[in-house]
Formats: structure tokens, C-alpha cells, sequence
């Protein structure tokens, strides 16, 4: 991965005066009676990397949802740069130049990769008809970069290893000059060969100036990229640490137990040292 | 000992690989393997029906009435493969032809000429009647594909219900009364001698889809070389190019083989003053007009699945539903269009089969869906979702026509002609999945 994988030179993203591309304010989302995201406030700088990190069932996927445009949230404000955002799908959310890969990769198995990298933007001639052939050029030079040894451009995704599939996925979130990325437990499903290659791609999105939004189950991921890890604990923000204050015990212990460092008692976190 | 532990390739061997070589040179011409087994599978039926019949079911005759035998279920289940891939059903198509085509029955035979005053027989009545037909086609597909997108009811269900619905109203207002018979104009688009290309019609549609064919085999090798990508061997293009010449006018030669009924071009030549040749007046059929219908729907139909983004979305719901809500392609609208486009064809097939029958009954369409739904899977499209061709959908009709047509050669009743349908549509979906299962 030598050049960088966007395709025009990425443009200064919008921040606000406080120097935010994204500010989520108050989010709530209720399923039923259940408080799955709790009014929670979140922002992310350009460059930077926000671990989410939480236990199952937490909210960290459901108050990315939100920001994806996959999941209306009850009530909560969303700025981007500083301006009030609109996001009432996914299809909003791209225009604000938010792109996610999901933990599911959201791939239709049954078409090949130029299709997926550009499912819902097909590029078209003047004509309406389809250009497959400038997709498939472009999805090739992309991988090219991406993933130099991705050769199946004509067979379905289906077909594809793990690693390939998730390829795609990426492929199809950067190509349109993202500015927010939203990546779902990226290296989930991936070898340790190919988890490396991710990490390299998150670091140099991220010296592209390209805010991101990691969730996460790997704490030692989440410790080796991230600028700044949020915790959340029953659809509730425990804290936000620097990644430089924190211990990775620290961080585990407010995952498990919902509280701030200082807040934990010397007990507990013996208890936590003990079970664990 | 070394002799018995690495035996030298044996006859049964190399036999076995002769297969694989044969995978080999379909891969390396890019050719869909489930189209070439069907059309295997046609050629396999239509020999074995000809010796059966003692040489009766290969005769330009019987293969002109194939075709349009083939042409009204063909051009609906082009429609049910969109339905049918976008993880879908529609069981309404039977009774949504039969309403449409009451309705132009009564459009052109009642409606039309009293409402407006227009005599029988003024050219606007059969133009008016068409249009009719395809609007109210169009019309009840949208309002069915509506009600299962935004209604989030399931289109088993809507269209189930669509099916009595239909068929209840035509009871209601038919009275079980058949109309006919129906505009002379009209009647030509069912076919019949009359409703066909002629000789040099045939001929000249024949040799624009060879050119169009050519053309487009040219134009895909050089979008390809021009960005680079592995083009086709030449050898392929030059044989697939040779394969559909000799496909395309060899159709239009058997269509020219069979002339008209004697009596017709007896009365034919009288009326308009042509001396009978010693020996009989031949006059080629040509490609009938129901047939020429089919073709146009499928080449518009396989044009809107595989190179508009309509057909991209399709398919990508078929395939992931989920994939294609996230990545913002507006599947309500989308899954809508889709029924709307199947209530459209129902409407031309409506008037094809209004138009053959030169008649309006009250059966019109019935157990119609079964035979577009078993048409639509023979020809590969799955049920999982995002898997199904529009030629694969055409061919499946033309073989479910030929094995009801060859067992009517055979003098088969129509029972036993049910239970062979079945037997096989049921065969070839699992020879189907095992094939699937094998090459994943």
C-alpha cells in the first residue's frame, strides 16, 4: 500500500470553530422499551481516530447506525462541520460524506466486485446505459493499491475469501472521497496477515486527514489506532480517555464495570484482576 | 510395484477429462454454461420427440406453432424473472391477463364503437384497444407492487389475493359471456397466417438481428482491449458470431418453410387477382407477429436487467436486501417497478392471447402463473434471490412448450402431460441445485 487509495486529491473537510468534523448530540434510540443509545454526545476531529469500544449490546453499533443514516434516531442533533446534518438514510449520509463498512460487509454476494464497490452509484454512459467496463477499471486500479493480489473482478463476491470480501467492502467506502469513516469491527473475520493490511489502510486514511469512527471488540486494536477511546456501557457514554492517559486495564475496566477510572474502587478492580 | 502404484493414465481416465476440457473452452469464450445446458437440453428434447413421433415433431409446421405456443407465456416470464430474483412472487399474472384482455374485448367490440362512434374495423379501434390493455396491465402491477413495497405485506400474499380478485371481476362483469369475435386488425398480433412477417419481412428482420449481433460481439472486444481487460479469444467471437448467424437464419428459413393452409392462399390469390401456379400457390408464413413480439420484450427486458441500473438494483436486492437498503438504492421503488413491469407484460400477453383466440372467455389465463413461474425457474432463476437470465426464462418456456406439444404429437392426454410437466420442472430444479452445489 504505497499510494494513497482515494482517486482525486482529498479536499479540506468542513469543520466546526472547534475544530469538529462530526459532533453527535444527545442521541437516543429506543427499540420497544429498551434505551439502546441513551442520550449520547460524541465528536470526532479530521485525522483522528475514535475507538468505540462496549460490551455486547452496548449501543456502539446502533449510535453508528444513526450516524450511517441506517437507524432514526428518537431524538439528538447531528452536525457536520459545525452545521446541523439531515440524515434520514443511507443515501443522506453519503452526500455528507459519510461512507461505513459494516461488520456484515453488506455485500450482494450474487454480483462481482466492480458491482458492489459501486452498488447504488453505478456510473452510467450519456446514454443511461451502464459502464461496466469504466467500473471495472476503476474498482481495478483501486484494488490494485488496496490489494494487489485481488484477481476475480468478473465472478460473483460470493466466491471470494474473507479477506477479498472485505476488500470490497473498503474499496467501496473510500473510492467516493469519504471524509467520515465508519468501520464496524474490520478485522472481525480476517487472518492476521490481512488484519495488518487494515491497520496499515486505517493509519493511512487517517494521515489523509479522513475522520474515523472504529468499533471494535479488540482492545489491542482499538489501543494500537486509535487517538481517542469512547466507552460505552448500557447505551450510555462512560467516559472519553485519550489513548496516552489510559492503561488497557483501565479501559477493561470501563467496559465491564460502566465507571470511569477514578471512580473504580480498589476492590473491584481486584475482583476484575481476579476473574479475569 | 511402481507399475501398479503410479498407473499410466487409463482410457477411463482420459475420458474423465475430456469433460474438464470442455469446461475449458466455455470458460475461455465467456459463455454461460446454464444457457448452453438448456439449449442442450431443448436440442435432447426436440430429437428424441422427432424419432418418437416418427419424424413429425421437426417439420417447419410444427416448430412455427411452437413458437407461438411459446410466445405469450415467453413474454411474461421475461417479467417473472425480475419478480422472481428480487426474492419475490407473483401469482396474480394469469388472472391479470385474463382481466386486461376482457377488457379490451370489450373496449373494441362495445366500448369503443359506441362510446366514440367509430365503425368496426377503424384502424383507431385496435390501437386504442392495445393501448388500453397495456395501461390497465401497467396500472394493476403498480397498484400490486405498491401494496407489497409500502404496505409491507408479502407478495404471495397481495398477489394471491390479486389472483381472486382479478378472476372475480371478470366473472362479475363477463357474466360468463365470451366476447368475440374481436377487431380484425386486433386479430393479426395473435398470429396466424395472416399475422406473420411474410417471406421477405422474415428475411429482412433476420438479417438486421445477425448484423446487430455482429456489431455488438465487435464493439465488446474493443470496450474491453481499449481499457485492457482480457478480451474473448478471437476464435471464441468468430464462433459464437458463425453460431448465432446460422441460429438466427436458420429460424427464418423453418418460419419460410411453412406456407399458408392451401384453401387460404387459394382465397387469398382470388381476392386479390393472383393466377394459381401449376402445382399450388406456396406462400411463405414467416416469423409470426406474437413471436416477433416475444423477441422485441425479451432483447428490451435483458437490456433493462443487464445494462441499466434498474437491472443492477434488482439484482443487488435479490442478493443482499439489506446491502442494497444501506448502500441507497431505493428498493420500495425499485421492488414496485418490478411489479409494474410484470403487470405490463401480462397486458401484451393479454393481447396475444385475446388476438390467437380471436375471443375474450372467462378462462382466459387461468393456471397461466404456474406455467410463467415454471418457465422462469427451468430457466434458472432461483427463488434465494438474485440469480435468474431473461433468455434462460424464454428458453424455459420454449421447453415447456415442446414437451406439451411433442406428448400432443404422441397423442399423450392431457393428465399425463401434467404429470410429466411436473416431474421434470421438479427434476430440473434439483439438477439445478446439485449443479450449484458442485461448482461452489
Amino acid at each position: 500500500m504505497t499510494a494513497l487509495p482515494q482517486d482525486p486529491a482529498p479536499t479540506t473537510p468542513p469543520v466546526s470553530k472547534a475544530g469538529y468534523l462530526v459532533e453527535m448530540r444527545d442521541v437516543s434510540v429506543s427499540f420497544g422499551g429498551v434505551h439502546a443509545v441513551n442520550g449520547v454526545s460524541i465528536n470526532l476531529r479530521p485525522g483522528e481516530v475514535l475507538g468505540l469500544v462496549g460490551g455486547n449490546g452496548a449501543g456502539k453499533s446502533t449510535l453508528m447506525k444513526v450516524l450511517s443514516g441506517a437507524q432514526p434516531p428518537d431524538s439528538g442533533q447531528i452536525l457536520i462541520g459545525g452545521e446541523p446534518a439531515a440524515i434520514h438514510n443511507p443515501r443522506d449520509a453519503r452526500t455528507y460524506g459519510i461512507e461505513c463498512i459494516y461488520q456484515t460487509l453488506a455485500l450482494a454476494d450474487n454480483l462481482h466486485a466492480p458491482a458492489n464497490v459501486f452498488l447504488g452509484r453505478e456510473l452510467v454512459r450519456r446514454s443511461g446505459v451502464l459502464d461496466d467496463s469504466a467500473m471495472e477499471d476503476a474498482t481495478r486500479k483501486l484494488m490494485g493499491r488496496l490489494n494487489p493480489r485481488f484477481r476475480n473482478f468478473r465472478g460473483a463476491v460470493q466466491s471470494l475469501s474473507g479477506g477479498q470480501r472485505q476488500s470490497v467492502a473498503i474499496a467501496r467506502a473510500i473510492h467516493f472521497n469519504a471524509t467520515i469513516l465508519i468501520m464496524d469491527e474490520p478485522t472481525a473475520a480476517l487472518g492476521p496477515a490481512e488484519t495488518a493490511q487494515v491497520r496499515d489502510l486505517i493509519r493511512q486514511l487517517k494521515d489523509e486527514g479522513l475522520g474515523i469512527f472504529l468499533i471494535s471488540h479488540d482492545i489491542h486494536d482499538v489501543f494500537d489506532l486509535s487517538d481517542r477511546i469512547s466507552v460505552m456501557y448500557h447505551g450510555e457514554i462512560v467516559g472519553t480517555v485519550n489513548r496516552d492517559d489510559v492503561t488497557t486495564d483501565q479501559v477493561l475496566a470501563m467496559i465491564i464495570l460502566g465507571k470511569k477510572p477514578e471512580e473504580v474502587t480498589a476492590e473491584e478492580l481486584e475482583a476484575l484482576h481476579a476473574s479475569g | 510395484m511402481s507399475e501398479i502404484l503410479t498407473p499410466s493414465p487409463s482410457v477411463g481416465d482420459r475420458l474423465r477429462q475430456l469433460p474438464q476440457a470442455g469446461r475449458g473452452v466455455v470458460r475461455s469464450a465467456d459463455i454461460d454454461t446454464r444457457l448452453l445446458g438448456l439449449v442442450a437440453a431443448l436440442v435432447i428434447i426436440w430429437v428424441g420427440f422427432n424419432i418418437a413421433s416418427g419424424g413429425t415433431f421437426l417439420t417447419a409446421r410444427n416448430l412455427w406453432n411452437l413458437s407461438v405456443q411459446s410466445a405469450s407465456i415467453g413474454i411474461m416470464a421475461t417479467g417473472m424473472v425480475l419478480v422472481i430474483v428480487s426474492r419475490n412472487i407473483d401469482l396474480s399474472v394469469g388472472a391479470m391477463l385474463g382481466f386486461v384482455g376482457y377488457t379490451m374485448a370489450m373496449a373494441q367490440t362495445v366500448w369503443l364503437p359506441q362510446a366514440l362512434g367509430l365503425g368496426l374495423g377503424h384502424p383507431l379501434i385496435w390501437i386504442l384497444s392495445v393501448a388500453i390493455g397495456l395501461v390497465l396491465g401497467l396500472g394493476i402491477g403498480a397498484l400490486q407492487g405498491f401494496v407489497i413495497a409500502y404496505g409491507f405485506i408479502p407478495s404471495f400474499i397481495v398477489t394471491l389475493g390479486g389472483l381472486l380478485a382479478w378472476r372475480g371481476l371478470i366473472f362479475q362483469y363477463a357474466q360468463g359471456q365470451t366476447i368475440a369475435p374481436l377487431d380484425t386488425t386486433f386479430r393479426l398480433l395473435g398470429g396466424g397466417p395472416q399475422g406473420s412477417l411474410g417471406e421477405v419481412g422474415s428475411w429482412i428482420v433476420g438479417i438486421i438481428g445477425v448484423v446487430a449481433v455482429l456489431i455488438g460481439l465487435v464493439l465488446l472486444r474493443r470496450r474491453q482491449a481499449r481499457y485492457g481487460f482480457q478480451v474473448r479469444p478471437i476464435w471464441a467471437t468468430v464462433a459464437i458470431g458463425v453460431v448465432a448467424t446460422v441460429a438466427i437464419l436458420g429460424a427464418v428459413w423453418v418460419a419460410n418453410s411453412y406456407p399458408w393452409p392451401e384453401q387460404l392462399a387459394i382465397q387469398y390469390a382470388e381476392a386479390n387477382g393472383i393466377e394459381i401456379p401449376p402445382g399450388g400457390l406456396v406462400i411463405p408464413t414467416g416469423i409470426a407477429y406474437p413471436v416477433l413480439i416475444m423477441i422485441g420484450v425479451a432483447i428490451l427486458m435483458t437490456h433493462l436487467a443487464e445494462r441499466r441500473r434498474f437491472g443492477r438494483n434488482v439484482y443487488a436486492i435479490g442478493g443482499n436486501p439489506q446491502a442494497a437498503e444501506l448502500s441507497g438504492i431505493n428498493t420500495k421503488r425499485t421492488i414496485m417497478l418490478v411489479f409494474a413491469i410484470m403487470g405490463l407484460l401480462a397486458g401484451v400477453s393479454a393481447i396475444v392471447q385475446t388476438a390467437r383466440l380471436n375471443a375474450a372467455v372467462t378462462g382466459l389465463g387461468v393456471t397461466n402463473e404456474l406455467d410463467v413461474i415454471s418457465a422462469a425457474v427451468i430457466g434458472g432463476s432461483s427463488f434465494a434471490g438474485g440469480i435468474g437470465t431473461i433468455p434462460g426464462a424464454v428458453l424455459g418456456a420454449v421447453v415447456m412448450q415442446s414437451l406439451r406439444s411433442g406428448m400432443v404429437l404422441l397423442r399423450v392426454d392431457s393428465p399425463t402431460q401434467d404429470i410429466v410437466v411436473g416431474i421434470v420442472l421438479v427434476a430440473a430444479v434439483g439438477f439445478d441445485a446439485w449443479l450449484r452445489r458442485r461448482s461452489t
